[in-house]
């Protein structure tokens, strides 16, 4: 076994995971709380890099240094993706509570595919080149081949922004709320919690970090495009589906066990089957383990 | 029933002469993608169809008719193709130029021949287009796969010196046929061996593991097959993992906004491309003309696209008439200066005179290697 | 007034929410920023004017809500007309003879169009028995739509078959596979089977893509023969209209298929099943088995489209069977009203012939498209002709009597 290369692909992995985890835990607590698969939330972390390029276009040629503008256009696009969740949410979804399962899925639908024509119209359909935001660390450079300093901004800042969300879902009264509201909504609603704020709050909180992905992997890369959010949407949401979908644990977990297991497969059989293998994953735990790794079984009662 | 039959008789006047009025304009379609992902490489070719039906109609156009352009749109989507290729047959397109992506192409094609109208594409390189024989009205400004592949192959083996080759692919029809020649030609060559050959998700998040690959295959040159926003993300984490190797790309990539995209990190990358010809002086006004007309610079293709469009409308002119046969008569047998340079096309419809040079990025620029 | 300050929230809020995206352009390159106020006043007068128009409909909506919850029956005056039993048979031969005669009047473009409409009415009639009739959850149409149209090509290619012997093969190998898939899958319900089709879908896709020896991978298979008539050689515009009546013919056999469906044991079993399980099996209904037919059923169509598809476009690629074409094949389903089979033509209607006849918009077109999806999921969310749903009614008086006449 070479242990060089093993490490090499774990971090690749970690770094593609933690994206995968931050998107994946919009799709999860959205989920959780209203039972909607949101096929719009992929379009929130796309909308969250263009956000990021612009200010950090405009900051660029105002002559901020390259860590304030990281820092200035992450806020930025957080603020302006938790508006555009909160909005999508009142205009796309909460006319149709109640309204059966399968027609919020094709607002989604709707919504991801106007969103993506909206940046088509107002921006461009082009791929466009984002700065380069995160230094070359210096106490980063003897691992830079295999840990840069992007990798660490990401894994280091998701990890922090994960960290925050737990704290607040665990101890605050809103994360109890929604910790109630995704058990039983009638009955949270009995005793008081104000289901519409629940639901705007769990988009905003979606949305923010989706935004943030955005950012930190538009700059990791290097580039945006109005179509990122598609794949990248589908493989969170396969990570949220792997870690127990309603589960906010579960999918930090699947989105790092996907980036991992992709890693893997790439660099031990071949990237040719890697989505092939990210999907089969999805279709063999769905078959034998459908509560994910975190999930509790749900019992049916009769 | 006198008013009626009034009707009837203004109404068949009418058609008569709107079908009269018809046949004064030359019909000539523009076909490929103008929206979703791929339109940046589809309205270049829109563009230069203006502008070579706006010149030839100010200097009265061909024969006194002027040009029509019927433009339609097919998003690069094969079943979209078929709808728009019979769309212009049925509007009564005498030529078309298009269409941009290879699987549009093949798609449409049957109809075209079907219905004996000479085609021409500016950008659809697969091979088999004109090497099977099965399309005769089928011509083309720009070379096929397979010789850009052995181009690359051959300046990796013979300038670079390469040994190990990873060949990488984008999945695509175009880049994967690039590969697979390319892995074909390192292997008939016998002076280096292909040390990795893989396929990358176009979209995925990031390619580091790929890139990990790369680096623990040894190899000391990329080549890789497809379209620059995978090119430049690979060589950006290529670039960032320290894995130190060339890289040579196709024409998918010989475009500048892979420069502008992949910055500092595309510098040294070597990319085949169309033979330079921005020093001839047709090549110059078309730019100029284009600069005038839309207010910016042209965009992929658009020479080939130019240069096609002047062949067509220099083949119409001299042929007289409508008929395929003559048209493709001409193609094959005058020459005709274009912005390409002086071509003229060969029995199976690649263009003579138009060739692939390998360039490389210095100093923010692609340079043309000689 | 209180209107006035609520639609100015609004527009104020839309101003703030859009303001990077419309007015501001970066030019990285040439490190110069453009900056379009012209849309910002847009934007402002636009969701101004909306906001009014989006609360008057919502306002609406939930009027024609409460009607209905207060036990006026709604029923739209569309949907009255059709169900009018003395102009249903008239509307029925009228649209036929259109249909018929169509082709001959029209262009070969027009054709065209009309062969992609009656290919999606087929999908989603198929799709309809899967979704609509048996309830479960299918994300993953397009994939046996592409199993259909590879089955013929790769026969043709290897085997020489022709179109007609490929059809009914490339329905059955459609149907076995929908069997196949739905075996492991049958426990799971709701969400997870969507998820689960949806997972399938794009796998079958990423194999025809890496199966390069067999299936031509993402070059595809070109030059696969339109049908023959009679060992006839017919030009492209005579074949297009051939293809047509084929077409025609196949949709009108799966509808008078689906609606015998509906009322069949098997049907009836199905609607059961969709909205009790339980009680179904209390029953004896074979929850396994009904439930294998109802995907074997339904995805036998998309078996057939495919072969139809093949023959027409004469070249395939994965790239045509995404996960977006799946998703545009459930949108009919959806959009035309769950369960109903006029519901899902008109959907098609709504889904193929809008975007190709709004061509003109070019540009706008994908994002009115896109509008008029979530908007018809907002206002009308049961469909445009939602399913109508066996009423029986028991005039036994003894029995009446006996309860009350409570029941």
């Amino acid at each position: 076994m070479d242990w060089q290369y093993f490490t090499e692909l774990f971090l690749g992995g970690l770094t593609r995971g933690s994206i995968y985890a931050l998107i994946a835990i919009g799709y999860t607590m959205v989920y959780g709380i209203i039972e909607l698969i949101n096929f719009a939330h992929g379009e929130v972390y796309m909308l969250g890099a263009f956000m990021g390029l612009i200010v950090a276009g405009v900051l660029g040629i105002l002559g901020f240094p390259a860590p304030a503008i990281l820092v200035i256009a992450a806020v930025v696009a957080i603020i302006y993706c938790a508006g555009y969740g909160y909005t999508m949410e009142k205009i796309a979804y909460k006319p149709l509570r109640g309204a059966g399962r399968l027609s919020p899925l094709i607002s989604a639908i709707g919504m991801s595919l106007f969103l993506q024509n909206y940046i088509i119209l107002a921006q461009t359909s082009d791929f466009l080149p984002f700065p380069r935001l995160i230094p070359d660390f210096d106490f980063l450079e003897p691992v830079a081949h295999v840990f840069g300093s992007s990798d660490f901004v990401i894994v280091a800042t998701s990890a922090l922004f994960m960290a925050g969300l737990t704290v607040f879902i665990k101890y605050t009264k809103m994360g109890k709320a929604m910790r109630a509201t995704a058990q039983n909504r009638k009955m949270a609603m009995l005793l008081g919690v104000d289901s519409d704020k629940v639901i705007s709050i769990t988009f905003i909180l979606g949305s923010s970090l989706a935004a943030l992905g955005g950012v930190l992997i538009a700059s990791h890369v290097g580039m945006v495009n109005f179509a990122i959010g598609f794949l990248a949407g589908i493989k969170a949401f396969t990570a949220a589906v792997l870690g127990g979908i309603g589960s906010i644990p579960g999918a930090m977990l699947g989105g790092l066990f996907l980036g991992l297991s992709e890693s893997f497969a790439t660099g031990y059989i071949s990237s040719d089957y890697e989505d092939v293998f990210a999907f089969t994953l999805l279709v063999v735990f769905l078959i034998f383990r459908p509560s994910g790794i975190m999930g509790k079984a749900k019992v049916e009662k009769v | 029933m006198k008013r009626f039959s009034g009707l009837v008789i203004a109404a068949c006047l009418s058609l008569l002469t709107s079908s009269a009025f018809g046949a004064d304009t030359i019909k000539i379609g523009v076909a490929g993608a103008h929206t979703g992902d791929l339109a940046s490489y589809g309205l270049p070719t829109v563009n230069a169809a203006k502008l070579v039906a706006k010149d030839v109609n100010a200097k009265g156009g061909i024969d006194g008719k002027q040009i029509e352009l019927l433009v339609q749109d097919e998003e690069c989507k094969p079943e979209k193709a078929t709808n728009a290729a019979t769309k212009l047959v049925s509007d009564g397109a005498i030529v078309v130029l298009g269409h941009i992506c290879s699987g549009a192409t093949k798609a449409a094609l049957p109809i075209y021949t079907e219905a004996k109208v000479v085609t021409m594409s500016p950008s659809a390189t697969n091979p088999e287009l004109t090497q099977s024989g099965q399309y005769p009205t089928f011509f083309r400004t720009i070379a096929s796969d397979d010789a850009q592949a052995k181009l690359g192959v051959d300046f990796a083996l013979e300038k670079l010196g390469a040994k190990k080759i990873a060949v990488l692919h984008d999945k695509g029809d175009y880049g994967k046929g690039y590969a697979e020649y390319a892995q074909k030609f390192i292997k008939e060559g016998g002076k280096a061996e292909v040390a990795l050959f893989e396929g990358v998700t176009p979209g995925a998040v990031d390619y580091s593991s790929v890139v990990q690959k790369i680096r623990q295959s040894g190899a000391d040159t990329v080549m890789f097959g497809g379209y620059h926003p995978e090119a430049s993300k690979i060589v950006a984490q290529l670039k960032k993992k320290r894995v130190d190797v060339k890289f040579i790309s196709d024409d998918g990539v010989k475009d500048d906004t892979f420069i502008k995209v992949a910055g500092a990190d595309a510098e040294g990358v070597y990319a085949s491309g169309p033979q330079d010809v921005s020093g001839l002086e047709m090549n110059k006004a078309a730019k100029a003309a284009h600069m005038a007309e839309f207010g910016t610079e042209p965009g992929a293709f658009f020479d080939a696209a130019y240069a096609a469009m002047q062949a067509l409308v220099n083949a119409i002119d001299k042929a007289d008439s409508a008929d395929a046969d003559k048209i493709m008569n001409v193609l094959r047998t005058e020459k005709v200066d274009t912005t390409v340079g002086t071509i003229k096309f060969d029995a199976r419809g690649d263009a003579e005179g138009v060739g692939f040079s390998m360039y490389q990025v210095q100093n923010g620029a692609y340079v043309e290697l000689k | 007034m209180n209107e006035l300050i609520k639609s100015i929230q609004v527009s104020i809020w839309f101003m703030f929410l859009t303001f990077p995206i419309m007015v501001i352009r970066v030019n990285a390159i040439e490190k110069s920023v453009i900056w379009r106020w012209e849309n910002l006043a847009l934007v402002g007068v636009g969701s101004f004017v909306l906001s009014f128009i989006w609360r008057w409909a919502l306002r609406r909506k939930e009027a024609g809500d409460a009607a209905a919850a207060s036990g006026g029956k709604e029923a739209g005056r569309l949907s009255a007309l059709l169900e009018n039993p003395a102009l249903r048979l008239p509307i029925q031969v009228v649209l036929l003879a259109v249909f018929c005669t169509i082709p001959l009047f029209v262009t070969t473009y027009q054709t065209n169009i009309l062969i992609s409409f009656l290919l999606y009415v087929v999908l989603g009639l198929g799709l309809n028995v899967i979704v609509g009739v048996a309830g479960l959850l299918f994300l993953g149409h397009a994939a046996f739509y592409a199993i259909g149209a590879y089955s013929y090509a790769l026969l043709n290619q290897y085997f020489g078959l022709g179109f007609w012997v490929a059809l009914p093969i490339g329905g059955v190998v459609a149907a076995l596979a929908g069997v196949a898939l739905a075996f492991p899958v049958l426990r799971l319900r709701g969400d997870y089977l969507a998820i689960v089709t949806l997972g399938f879908g794009e796998i079958v896709r990423l194999l025809l893509e890496n199966f390069s020896d067999i299936t031509g991978g993402p070059s595809g298979i070109s030059n696969i023969p339109r049908p023959g008539l009679l060992d006839m050689q017919l030009s492209v515009a005579g074949a297009n209209i051939y293809i047509y009546y084929i077409v025609l013919a196949l949709a009108l056999v799966t509808i008078v298929a689906v609606t015998r469906l509906k009322d069949s044991r098997i049907g009836r079993a199905l609607q059961a099943l969709r909205e009790d399980e339980i009680a179904c099996e209390a029953m004896g209904i074979d929850r396994v088995g009904v439930k294998l037919m109802a995907f074997g059923l339904g995805t036998a169509w998309a078996g057939f489209a495919g072969v139809v598809f093949a023959a027409k476009t004469t070249f395939i690629n994965p790239a045509s069977f995404t996960f977006f074409e799946s998703a545009i094949i459930l949108s009919i389903v959806v959009l035309g009203g769950m369960g109903s089979n006029l519901g899902v033509i008109l959907g098609s209607a709504f889904l193929v012939l809008l975007p190709e006849y709004m061509r003109a918009f070019s540009e706008y077109r994908m994002i009115l498209f896109a509008t008029a999806m979530v908007l018809m999921m907002v206002f009308r969310p049961q469909g445009l002709i939602p399913e109508k749903r066996k009423t029986y009614t028991v005039s036994d008086p003894e029995l009446n009597a006996a309860t009350g006449g409570q029941n």
